[in-house]
């Protein structure tokens, strides 16, 4: 449900009245696709410099952009995601700036009309770090946009020299652009978040931030209530997860401090300094830019279709529908996250972190396939037990050692009542270590089973309780807490194959008669 | 700041706050400064600024078409169909013929120099601007 926001309006402060804080987002994510967007040279990361490279790419005289239908696709299903309105005309434009990486001297991008416009994203905050507190915040989309990535420039200052691999010149990137609804780096990263999971859902995007396919630049102004809003500064080269809520809250922070010490905020650009900490102003950048926005005159307006204004007698690979694309979209996260708890009667916060992680809701779910254990009991296991061990490890879900099937089966012989949940855990230690024996080996080997002789177990609670005169005595007289010892002293004589609950039960059925 | 619009390719605010038109189509020394930071290139001398000035003039005759509700037109393309390629690759790996083209080259990668070079403010660049009206 809508909360109103956390952080909107820093707090006030005896030197400082309480200021409202805007951040904005401009994210562009790689397209996942074969070739360019204008031009058949594949898009691959790590290739040999300039190997990836058309005469078009290189800008040479005498060559043309050819769209990529695969690229329109991507932008087509992402804007849907977002619930945007897709323009059924979108234009291309040239976005005029001089950089080595930059052989034409313009990117061709969209900046009259776009492909999609007024979208949304929700997202969701856990209150006060703890995750049993679940707020969910919407931004609104103001449009995507196709463009083209340019080149990269590998800076060797020793030299007073560029180096630029032009690979990466023309591949399609879709720029998300996300209203200032945002007010903290904790908001903007959710947001973030939940767009590489969407992208990665749709496949549009494999948006990993690591390998440069999610880039998010940020734009952040502060201003008192009532005053007019604040001068805005751009962050960029923000290329993690982790140091995006840091570089724009340092940023917060800075123009705060600024205002307060009656500086003023410059409209620049910055970069995040991840060694420092901080944001610092960019070179390069200076003074305003004049991008000279023309209309790119060799690509007509896109056109596309939906299922009433499709044309008849065109090819269908010249076509593109809305309507088809839209009825093909796989379930988007929020989606798949209601569908957990509804059939599984976990909590909001557990599908979260099953979401979270690569592979590990299919994981939980192919757990409680070959389980019988309820699911409510498996989530404990694979969020405690499985996703701690691989964190410790820097594992992912696929690199586990311990397969669904292990675990299911792990899970069984303690739903069977075979080994305590001791038991279970010290097997499982023995199975992360992937030598390929079954939990039942294991059992077996470590002699874990539980004792299933009620007649010896109850002969071990009757020496316990002969050996223990004090404790019974204590019990006897009103206090219940001084049982646990007796069911620890059961538990060691049995070098823990008792069932805890069962030697409970025994324990008082002799002590009260 | 607002996006300068697509007309002509000058920007509103070089046509309408630098007084761009003013005083019978002279063009002002901040929109010239501005060109020469934008197209490095150097007016030299008045008979440079005379020559940018009446192309300007020449151009805007297209002002006398009265265009009022029109609608502006891209190209002669504007109603062809946008051809969509498949997403197959097709080109690329010519990477020593596009390095022939270069000056310098450092293990095929193309070099040029270290990041973009600001011309100089125009107080502090020897340009026939420094001092003029």
């Amino acid at each position: 449900s809508q909360s109103s926001s956390l952080c909107k309006t820093t707090p006030s402060t005896a030197k400082s009245p309480r200021k409202i804080v805007f951040v904005g987002l401009e994210i562009h994510a790689q397209i996942s696709s074969n070739s360019k967007l204008f031009s058949g040279s594949q898009v691959q990361f790590a290739a040999p410099p300039n190997s990836l490279v058309s005469f078009f790419d290189a800008s040479l005289p005498g060559t043309l952009p050819v769209l990529n239908r695969r690229c329109v696709e991507a932008a087509v299903m992402t804007g849907l995601a977002l619930n945007c309105s897709i323009n059924k005309k979108s234009l291309f434009d040239r976005k005029h700036y001089f950089y080595a990486d930059l052989p034409a001297g313009y990117q061709i991008t969209q900046q009259r009309v776009p492909i999609a416009v007024n979208g949304s994203l929700s997202y969701s905050l856990c209150i006060d770090n703890k995750m049993s507190q679940m707020v969910t915040k919407t931004v609104r989309i103001k449009q995507i946009q196709l463009e083209q990535d340019s080149g990269k420039s590998l800076h060797d200052d020793t030299r007073s020299q560029t180096l630029v691999d032009l690979n990466r010149a023309g591949v399609g990137l879709m720029e998300v652009v996300m209203e200032p609804d945002m007010c903290c780096g904790e908001e903007a990263a959710a947001a973030v978040r939940e767009l590489q999971l969407i992208l990665q859902t749709l496949g549009s995007s494999q948006a990993v931030m690591a390998e440069g396919q999610l880039r998010v630049d940020a734009n952040v102004s502060v201003h008192h209530p009532g005053e007019p809003y604040g001068v805005r500064t751009e962050v960029k080269n923000i290329n993690s997860m982790r140091f995006l809520a840091k570089a724009i809250d340092y940023e917060i922070q800075r123009q705060i401090e600024e205002l307060e010490n009656g500086g003023t905020i410059l409209n620049e650009t910055r970069a995040f300094d991840s060694k420092l900490g901080c944001t610092v102003p960019m070179r390069d950048k200076e003074g305003q830019q004049d991008y000279r926005f023309m209309p790119e005159p060799n690509l007509p307006p896109l056109i596309l279709y939906d299922a009433k204004s499709l044309p008849a007698n065109m090819n269908h690979q010249q076509v593109i529908n809305i309507d088809w694309i839209h009825e093909r979209l796989p379930d988007l996260p929020s989606v798949k996250r209601k569908k957990l708890v509804e059939q599984y009667g976990i909590l909001p916060e557990h599908s979260f972190t099953l979401l979270n992680e690569d592979g590990l809701a299919e994981f939980f779910e192919s757990v409680v396939k070959q389980t019988q254990m309820k699911p409510k009991k498996v989530i404990g296991w694979i969020l405690k037990d499985l996703l701690s061990y691989l964190k410790q490890h820097s594992l992912t879900v696929k690199e586990s050692p311990v397969s669904s099937f292990l675990l299911a089966d792990l899970l069984n012989l303690l739903e069977k009542k075979e080994i305590s949940s001791t038991a279970a855990k010290q097997v499982l230690a023995e199975l992360w270590k992937g030598e390929g024996k079954t939990p039942l080996e294991i059992v077996k080997e470590q002699k874990l089973e539980l004792l299933q002789d009620q007649k010896e177990l109850e002969q071990i609670c009757q020496a316990v309780i002969d050996g223990h005169e004090n404790e019974v005595m204590a019990i006897k007289a009103g206090n219940p807490k001084v049982l646990n010892k007796l069911i620890g002293l059961v538990q060691k004589k049995t070098q823990g194959r008792s069932n805890p609950v069962l030697v409970k039960q025994l324990l008082e059925k002799k002590l009260s008669g | 700041r607002d996006k300068p619009s697509a007309v002509c390719g000058v920007s509103a605010e070089a046509r309408g706050c630098r007084g761009y038109r003013a005083g019978g189509g002279k063009v002002s020394v901040e929109v010239l400064d501005h060109l020469e930071h934008l197209a490095l290139v150097d007016f030299r001398d008045a008979e440079g600024v005379e020559r940018l000035q009446k192309a300007i003039q020449f151009a805007d005759q297209l002002h006398e078409v009265n265009t009022n509700g029109v609608e502006p037109m891209d190209s002669v393309l504007e109603d062809r169909c946008l051809y969509l390629r498949e997403d197959d690759v097709t080109e690329g790996n010519c990477t020593k013929e596009l390095l022939e083209n270069a000056r310098e080259k450092v293990e095929e990668y193309f070099v040029a120099p270290p990041g973009n070079i600001p011309l100089p403010k125009l107080e502090e660049r020897e340009t026939f601007l420094q001092g003029s009206q």
